[in-house]
């Protein structure tokens, strides 16, 4: 894990670009995050201080949202959709084979930081199940032999 | 110039229309051609969708994938041409033909965040009629429209408008729910992918009507494509004059911003939603007081969905009668309904209130993506009641369904087939109350881990019946006792499942109730 002293400069410049925004603290969380890949824990404190609120309002407000993550993510990050519809195609399976083949389970880290995989409910792509997103990236229809595919296409691209 | 028409929806974009979009350029660089990145049809069994402009109308080809192009171009493409994948004039294929566009009318036809196109197209008629207008006279024809919020809820807009209206404040605020998170759904997605201006435009209506000078729209984060396109309107309208001070001349001023959600579903409920727009945890508000007199950061706030807000523009542009005469009994307009999982023609199709079930299922929706039989519906989302065949015959709208104990919501419908076993999906919907569940009321935040464990107990045959007589006394808790609908109505699913298809819990068909 990176050195906070590195990243607070990044966190006060975004703390300072949001100060007079009303209801400022998600658009600082998804700015931290969009620039450091993930909230550092060591940042609440500046974030707190900034807006007047207690750290644990702040860590209330991080550990809420499932999005938001504390630990850097790999390389990738592969979101596959667990609701209904997608369930509907056998989305399953293609859970089941994604947390082989990576070997790793939701909320974790592949060992060469390659990948993190995450479970998502729901990618308004229902019309064209199972659906997965790689990074922004949404991918429709996904079966094993396709998301093996794209997971290719990712180390090839790296 | 010949002018191709290929979508930049996610869906359309999951399904590789990007590639054919960029293979389509490289082959077509000594040629005088415009490739236009359109909203989606909603037709999305045939995207990625080519469309040309002819003077037969567009002609469209799909699906098309990039190794299609060449074919394609030899065989006349640019002169819409006869192709095996040629589908013919997209406006006159059945599918298309029988709806009743209102809000989508644009969807798939113009260029999204193209300002004179979306004018060209009749945008902006709503607008400039209620700027000759009183807001009470704004709120009458929505009221007089007999729309209702399509969020699901259906609540009637008009009444909510004039709440706002009629509470007294130096500030109030618009809110767009764009946090559609209800699996099966994307009619919002596609709206602002699609026709973000329709969106922006009812917004500003909204504001002039209860005198409200800022709005937001709360998106969720699974939405990336939407907020581009959204951004990119929002910025077309502030350069324009639509969105800011003295829109186009008229003294009024109002401002929009984008605010993304963060992985949520309670967000979706209207007071967690204020929460989170606040930068709070997003945990469910007690009401009243109602959110149109306390609500973002303690104004008075009309909170509509999205598709309720694009559809104010029609109704200020042809007025609300034109509107009301669609649709049956209190269920007046359209609702764009949403077809997934297992189906063979998924999409979206705006129809008229009252169409049956089985007709969306069969003559729209093809049956079955695997062939096999259609064995249980769920309409209305992850709290929404599972049907079964011999409901299918229910018209779409809201008090037939709420007279079957289920619900129409959004207007989604998510389709399995008979391999589905529906004690795993009541159990996934306890499961999905455990990971979504604000915490703030009891009977959904343990209710919810015990709807899992009680399942669990059933189907492994652990007292049986006591227990199936525990799940439904805890339904019952949880229905009369959640602050909210999360807790609330996540029985719907539980019950259906329960009451339709007791076979999959191991239990006889007799004690269907």
């Amino acid at each position: 894990m990176q050195d906070y002293q590195s990243q607070k400069p990044i966190v006060l410049d975004i703390l300072d670009a949001h100060r007079t925004m009303p209801g400022n603290l998600l658009p600082i969380l998804h700015g931290i995050q969009d620039t450091l890949g993930y909230i550092p824990p060591a940042a609440v404190e500046d974030i707190a201080k900034a807006l007047y609120l207690s750290k644990a309002e702040v860590h209330g407000v991080i550990s809420f949202y499932h999005y938001f993550r504390t630990t850097p993510p790999g390389k990738h990050t592969i979101r596959i959709c667990r609701a209904e519809s997608c369930q509907a195609m056998n989305s399953k399976a293609l859970e089941n084979h994604a947390k082989q083949t990576l070997g790793v389970d939701f909320h974790e880290t592949t060992s060469d930081e390659h990948f993190s995989l995450e479970p998502v409910y729901c990618l308004g792509n229902c019309a064209c199940s199972p659906s997965i997103t790689i990074d922004d990236e949404v991918h429709g229809r996904v079966t094993p032999e396709k998301f093996d595919q794209l997971l290719a296409a990712c180390k090839g691209a790296k | 110039m010949t002018r191709l028409f290929i979508s930049r929806d996610s869906t359309a974009l999951s399904l590789g229309a990007e590639q054919v979009a960029q293979t389509i350029q490289a082959q077509t660089k000594d040629k005088h051609i415009e490739v236009v990145r359109n909203g989606s049809r909603g037709l999305y069994w045939l995207e990625p969708l080519i469309e040309v402009e002819t003077s037969q109308g567009r002609i469209a080809y799909g699906p098309v994938q990039p190794e299609d192009v060449a074919s394609l171009l030899e065989n006349g493409l640019l002169e819409g041409k006869q192709h095996p994948l040629c589908l013919g004039n997209i406006e006159e294929l059945p599918y298309f033909k029988n709806q009743n566009r209102l809000t989508f009318a644009r969807v798939g036809l113009t260029d999204p965040v193209n300002l004179d196109d979306y004018i060209a197209h009749d945008g902006y008629q709503g607008l400039k009629n209620a700027l000759t207008m009183q807001p009470t006279d704004i709120v009458k024809h929505v009221t007089d429209s007999g729309l209702r919020g399509r969020g699901g809820a259906a609540f009637p807009t008009g009444i909510k408008w004039n709440t706002v209206l009629n509470a007294p404040a130096e500030q109030k605020y618009i809110v767009c729910n764009a946090d559609e998170g209800d699996s099966g759904t994307f009619s919002d997605r596609m709206i602002m992918e699609g026709d973000p201006f329709v969106l922006i435009e009812g917004m500003t209506i909204a504001g002039l009507a209860v005198g409200a000078t800022q709005g937001y729209i709360y998106l969720r984060i699974e939405y990336p494509h939407a907020k581009v396109a959204l951004n990119q309107a929002i910025a077309a309208a502030y350069q324009n004059g639509y969105l800011g001070e003295n829109i186009q001349g008229s003294g009024k001023t109002f401002h929009l911003e984008v605010r993304m959600g963060a992985g949520a579903y309670i967000c979706g409920e209207e007071t967690s939603l204020l929460e989170s727009l606040e930068g709070k945890r997003g945990l469910v508000r007690f009401k009243p007081p109602l959110p149109a007199i306390v609500g973002l950061f303690g104004k008075p706030t009309v909170v509509n969905n999205v598709i309720s807000l694009a559809s104010v523009p029609v109704i200020l542009d042809k007025g609300g009668e034109y509107y009301r005469d669609y649709g049956m009994g209190r269920s007046r307009g359209t609702l764009p309904l949403q077809l997934a999982g297992n189906i063979k023609h998924p999409g979206l199709f705006e129809v008229a209130f009252g169409m049956t079930l089985r007709e969306l299922l069969y003559d729209y929706g093809g049956g079955s993506a695997s062939g096999r039989p259609i064995r249980a519906v769920q309409v209305g989302g992850p709290l929404g009641a599972y049907l079964h065949e011999g409901q299918f015959d229910t018209p779409l709208d809201y008090e037939a369904f709420a007279a079957i104990s289920a619900v129409l919501g959004h207007g989604g419908i998510v389709v399995h087939d008979d391999t589905v076993n529906m004690a795993d999906m009541a159990r996934y919907a306890m499961e999905f109350c455990v990971e979504e569940s604000c915490g703030k009321c009891t009977p959904c935040r343990i209710g919810s881990t015990r709807g899992v464990e009680v399942i669990d107990r059933i189907v492994s045959d652990v007292q049986k019946d006591k227990n199936t007589v525990l799940l439904r006394d805890l339904c019952d808790t949880m229905v009369f006792g959640s602050l909210c609908a999360m807790g609330g109505m996540t029985p719907y699913p539980v019950l259906s499942a329960l009451n339709h298809f007791p076979e999959d819990f191991g239990l006889q068909k007799a004690a269907k109730v």
